[in-house]
């Protein structure tokens, strides 16, 4: 039960937040013009790494806002906090 | 007073008296005794049966960690519960408790046949035997294992107490209450930082609150006395909450703990009347220390589970803080310097006591003074054997051979009625690894201790690995405030005297003249896992710690292996000749304690259990003797029976009236979600498979939405109210995730649109009337309003007023009638819902459920997303190509529609599905064959919806076959249990083909 620092609304349990999975990866502009594969990269391909990775994290009973987040799989650490459309920081 | 009750000392008020009963049977303690204590002191140390062998068992020790003395408390009553450790029971007036796992009982115990039997009962038995004769499995070996197996009896009726959740923050939380503890919390509740301090126990101070040894001497005082006042002092710091009889049960990570706090458990039967079992506390602490001490371990030899075979600090604590003397005629087995503090406690209170020690020789203080009072020692011995049944009478000792491996020399035999023994001393790291931290494995004296690396947590006292007074005090001092950044404390210029532990030696399973295989060395005191069994998974192969762990059942009981865990690894590592470090620990998993489940779940049962959703009209349902279906947290009326009408019924009644005149429905519970923003209609045409652009405002339109991976998500009716402002409608159990996923596209992927989502599924109720009569019923409702079809047509909206409240009717239909729905602001539903009642009372409007409404739109062939779709139905598997634009360049799910596996053709389709005898009705998920003779026996699908149509007088389903859309008027077999169902695939839409009954 980690606490997240929510770029909108600040500190908040855990609890209060949904997790969407790995962040940047952004949908193709042109699907129609992608092959089987180039479309399932994007559709099923994700990393699940441990250790240090971007994620994508809803305020869901909050403000709602979808925000990225650094964390450390491993650990739970949470190395940075950011909002949609920013750069990722340098880990 | 007894003859066990020796000692006066101020925990135990021996002014009152508490009875209870044991096994029926009626005794006295006082006011401070524990269960446990309690019988001790009336001379039982007998209190239960072992698992497996249902050898006698005693109690062992006086704390969480016991493995042996566990209960069944208050008896066939709804307060009883089982796997209570009677070391942890105040005692209180009327307590009943009762012994476990023995029949008929206690002391004659069918189950100890067992015992006998045991080299048939070796690790892993359970997985060798009971193979064969296979039809023996489920009349005989099943009812018998599960006749055995389990300790305590589960309560059978509904718990009556009721528990409570708190949550707290604080800037520095301290978990036990010894002497570390104590200091760590006066430290940091006096540099202003407001600290909890948790204890178990309901009184402060640990083991130092009764060492009343002149070796341990604070400041020219007793340590006890000194802490004692340091205690007094405590209670009076205002920013400090000092909670007793609470335990941890979990430290999660970012300093999020969950404590339970017991707060009528130890109150007389009559006073726990309405008040509050159990509270768990969960905690955001800033900082943490754990102080939470130490657990002796026993020591590993033949039959060392003999009732009267205790832990020898808990003896101490028995005789020093609760008065009671375990034996009056006392043998200490040791292998280190702290079981001479409960000989000397012994002697002094004039007990006879000897000493078995492993080790040579000891030059410490406390030894010393052992020997100078004249204490009988027998350096180098180890008990070989123990005798008396139910209790303790004897022991055998042998010398040891110079390198421990071995006993040498003659049987010595000594009389006791008391063993105590000591192992040494076990950190209680459970805390620091649960919070994530790793341990170090520390050679000198065989302990896993901390390896502290995280910044907002500490170990301190015992737990941390510092067993002698001086280094407790001193350690905790700088440690504390090097971690809270405080330059001085009130401890600092503190003088420690105490003893000091020279001489170690550490043997995980002593040796003995006989073999192995013919000896009980108990590890697993609960489970009675013994050294046989561990050595038994070595040779089978066993090799990780965690794999002999559930092999042997080593340290899986109740106790979670307190006791047992050490030992295991040991004899691993010895075994297998890997070094203890190496090799690890099985991992420490929450809760440190059992919880009980009323704490778990605090408030939440019963109609607090989940939240229920009601619509505005609810009410009307219920006098009109509605019966509800849960839909999500909906309660939706499922359909409404007259007199003594059943399911089948009252749905078939009110199908027809709906087709034959009118029928209403409350369909407030579909999700309504509100989208406004210049980019509207680009962005349902994102989500939706079909173009919305050129709908009219005035307008409603079906739309079906995918996810990415090109299935079918939901669908609804969206009605656009403005040239900016839409209306989308969604399944009722469909309503958040869509809104979430739409949301979720809005702020990440397409943050450049204007587009604005509210979700008003709340705000309005939904009446809808469909049937031939529904347009004479709406005109006598809006009588000012035009409702020919050229007026407002099919897949239109109106705003309109009734009553002076304006609503929106919009005409659509899932029934395939002609159909209305109104909507109105929730808080006039009711009112509306009745007018509409009204209105239609000489058309016999007939109100409907959700049968009823999934019957009608079955028999047109209409999709209910979520019954009909599973997740892996794309719009062309549902032959709904019609509603996938091909003109749109894009929307959600599109590339996936002809991805390789999505154009495949042998993909389960929607078809129809009709009995060759028609009042045959299938079964929902019933599984659908093309061949009956083949083996095996392919199944090419499954039957989604299934009805019996009223209006077509014949039954009719709708079902997913692989391939179907080709099939149509092929046979099929529907397998059931005692016959198979033929059947013949038709088309999905069974009513009114040409859409004539819309515009009737």
């Amino acid at each position: 039960m980690f606490v997240i620092n929510c770029p909108y609304c600040g500190e908040r349990d855990q609890s209060e937040f949904s997790c969407g999975g790995e962040a940047h990866i952004v949908r193709p502009k042109q699907p129609t013009e992608l092959s089987d594969d180039e479309w399932a990269e994007y559709l099923f391909m994700r990393k699940n790494i441990k250790g240090v990775q971007f994620e994508r994290w809803n305020h869901a009973h909050g403000c709602r806002k979808w925000f990225n987040m650094v964390r450390d799989s491993s650990n739970d650490k949470i190395h940075a906090v950011y909002k949609m459309g920013e750069k990722p920081p340098a880990i | 007073m007894t003859k066990y009750r020796i000692n006066k000392t101020k925990f135990v008020d021996q002014t009152k008296t508490v009875s209870f009963t044991f096994d029926g049977k009626k005794y006295h303690g006082f006011e401070g005794d524990t269960l446990a204590s309690a019988l001790l002191s009336n001379g039982i140390h007998l209190v239960g049966r072992s698992f497996k062998y249902h050898r006698p068992r005693g109690i062992m020790s006086c704390g969480s960690e016991e493995p042996n003395a566990i209960c069944q408390i208050n008896d066939n009553t709804d307060l009883t519960e089982p796997n209570v450790r009677v070391t942890e029971i105040e005692l209180y007036e009327g307590l009943k408790a009762s012994s476990q796992n023995c029949w008929p009982s206690l002391n004659f115990d069918i189950g100890g046949i067992n015992n006998l039997i045991s080299p048939f009962l070796p690790a892993g038995f359970y997985y060798k035997t009971f193979m064969w004769p296979k039809s023996f499995w489920k009349k005989i070996y099943e009812p018998l294992i599960r006749l055995s197996a389990g300790l305590g009896k589960s309560p059978t009726q509904p718990d009556p107490d009721i528990y409570d959740h708190k949550h707290e923050h604080c800037d520095v939380l301290v978990i036990g209450g010894g002497i570390s503890g104590i200091m760590s919390a006066k430290i940091a509740a006096k540099n202003n930082l407001k600290t909890i301090l948790i204890e178990d126990k309901n009184t402060l101070g640990g083991s130092t609150i009764y060492q009343n040894n002149k070796n341990f001497i604070i400041d020219n005082q007793k340590s006890n006395e000194w802490l004692m006042n340091e205690i007094s002092e405590l209670e009076k710091l205002d920013n400090l909450i000092i909670k007793t009889r609470t335990s941890l049960a979990a430290f999660h990570s970012y300093n999020y703990l969950l404590a339970k706090e017991n707060i009528s458990d130890h109150l007389p039967l009559n006073k726990k009347n309405g008040s509050i079992r159990q509270r768990l506390w969960k905690i955001r602490a800033d900082k943490v220390i754990v102080a939470a001490g130490a657990i002796e371990r026993p020591l590993i030899f033949n039959n060392n589970d003999r009732p009267g075979i205790i832990l020898a600090n808990s003896v101490k604590k028995y005789l020093d803080f609760y008065g009671v003397s375990s034996g009056l005629n006392n043998t200490i087995f040791t292998n280190n310097d702290s079981a001479y503090e409960t000989a000397v406690s012994l002697f002094e209170k004039g007990i006879s006591v000897k000493i078995i020690d492993i080790r040579k020789k000891s030059s410490s203080n406390i030894v010393k003074n052992a020997k100078n009072l004249g204490i009988e020692i027998y350096w180098n011995s180890t008990v070989v054997n123990t005798f008396g049944y139910k209790k303790i009478k004897s022991i055998e000792i042998m010398n040891l051979s110079e390198d421990g491996s071995n006993v040498t020399g003659n049987k010595n035999k000594i009389q006791c009625d008391c063993l105590s023994i000591s192992g040494g001393w076990t950190p209680m790291v459970h805390m620091h690894t649960q919070s994530g931290g790793k341990l170090d494995f520390r050679e000198r004296d065989q302990v896993f201790v901390p390896n502290e690396k995280s910044e907002n947590h500490i170990n301190v006292g015992s737990c941390n690995g510092d067993f002698e007074l001086e280094e407790i005090v001193k350690n905790t001092n700088n440690k504390v405030k090097k971690f809270l950044n405080i330059n001085e404390s009130g401890f600092d210029k503190i003088s420690v005297l105490c003893s000091k532990e020279l001489e170690k030696k550490n043997i995980w399973l002593l040796p003995n003249t006989i073999s192995e295989g013919k000896t009980k060395s108990f590890i697993d005191f609960q489970n009675d896992s013994t050294a046989k069994d561990i050595k038994l998974a070595l040779r089978e192969g066993f090799k990780s710690i965690e794999h002999v762990k559930r092999y042997t059942t080593t340290g899986m009981a109740t106790d979670q292996g307190k006791l047992s865990n050490m030992h295991a690894l040991g004899i691993i590592a010895d075994t297998a000749g890997v070094k203890m470090g190496t090799l690890g620990t099985t991992t420490f998993r929450p809760p440190f304690t059992p919880l009980t489940f009323g704490a778990i779940v605090g408030r939440s049962v019963g109609k607090f259990f989940d939240v229920v959703r009601k619509t505005s009209i609810h009410e009307w349902h219920v006098q009109n003797k509605a019966k509800f279906e849960n839909v999500g947290q909906w309660k939706r009326p499922w359909y409404y029976p007259i007199n003594s009408e059943n399911l089948h019924e009252a749905v078939q009644r009110e199908s027809k009236a709906a087709r034959d005149s009118a029928g209403i429905l409350d369909a407030s519970t579909l999700g309504k979600i509100d989208i406004q923003g210049t980019d509207a209609s680009e962005f349902l045409n994102r989500v939706y498979t079909n173009a919305w652009s050129k709908l009219g405002i005035g307008k409603c339109r079906y739309g079906l939405m995918l996810n990415e991976d090109g299935m079918v998500y939901d669908d609804g009716v969206t009605t656009r109210l403005g040239e900016n402002h839409y209306l989308m409608t969604t399944t009722t159990g469909g309503a958040a995730n869509v809104l979430s996923k739409l949301e979720d596209y809005l702020q990440t992927e397409w943050p450049e649109l204007d587009v604005y989502l509210t979700s008003v599924t709340d705000h309005y109720s939904t009446a809808s009337i469909c049937g031939p009569n529904s347009k004479k019923i709406l005109k006598k409702l809006f009588p000012d309003k035009d409702f020919s079809d050229e007026a407002f047509p099919h897949m239109s909206y109106q705003d309109a007023i009734i009553d002076k409240i304006e609503c929106r009717i919009m005409r659509i239909s899932f029934t395939g009638e002609l159909s209305y729905e109104i909507n109105i602001e929730s808080k006039y539903g009711k009112s509306l819902w009745e007018n509409c009642i009204k209105a239609g009372e000489e058309y016999k409007i007939t109100p409907y459920g959700t049968e009823t409404m999934h019957l009608l739109r079955a028999e047109k062939g209409f999709i209910i997303v979520g019954q009909d779709t599973d997740g892996t139905m794309t719009p062309i598997d549902l032959q709904m190509d019609w509603i996938v634009s091909k003109k749109k360049y894009d929307f959600i799910g599109k590339r996936s529609l002809y991805r390789s596996d999505t154009i495949r053709e042998d993909r389960k389709q929607l078809v129809g599905l009709l009995t060759d005898d028609p009042n045959e009705i299938l079964e929902e998920g019933a599984q659908i064959v093309s061949e009956l003779d083949k083996k095996p026996i392919e199944m090419i699908g499954h039957v989604t919806s299934s009805y019996f149509s009223p209006n077509l007088n014949k039954s009719i389903a709708l079902a997913v076959v692989k391939g179907g859309k080709k099939m149509k008027g092929q046979k099929l077999f529907v397998p059931m249990e005692n016959k198979n169902i033929n059947v013949t695939v038709s088309d999905f839409i069974f009513l009114d083909k040409e859409n004539k009954r819309i515009n009737a």
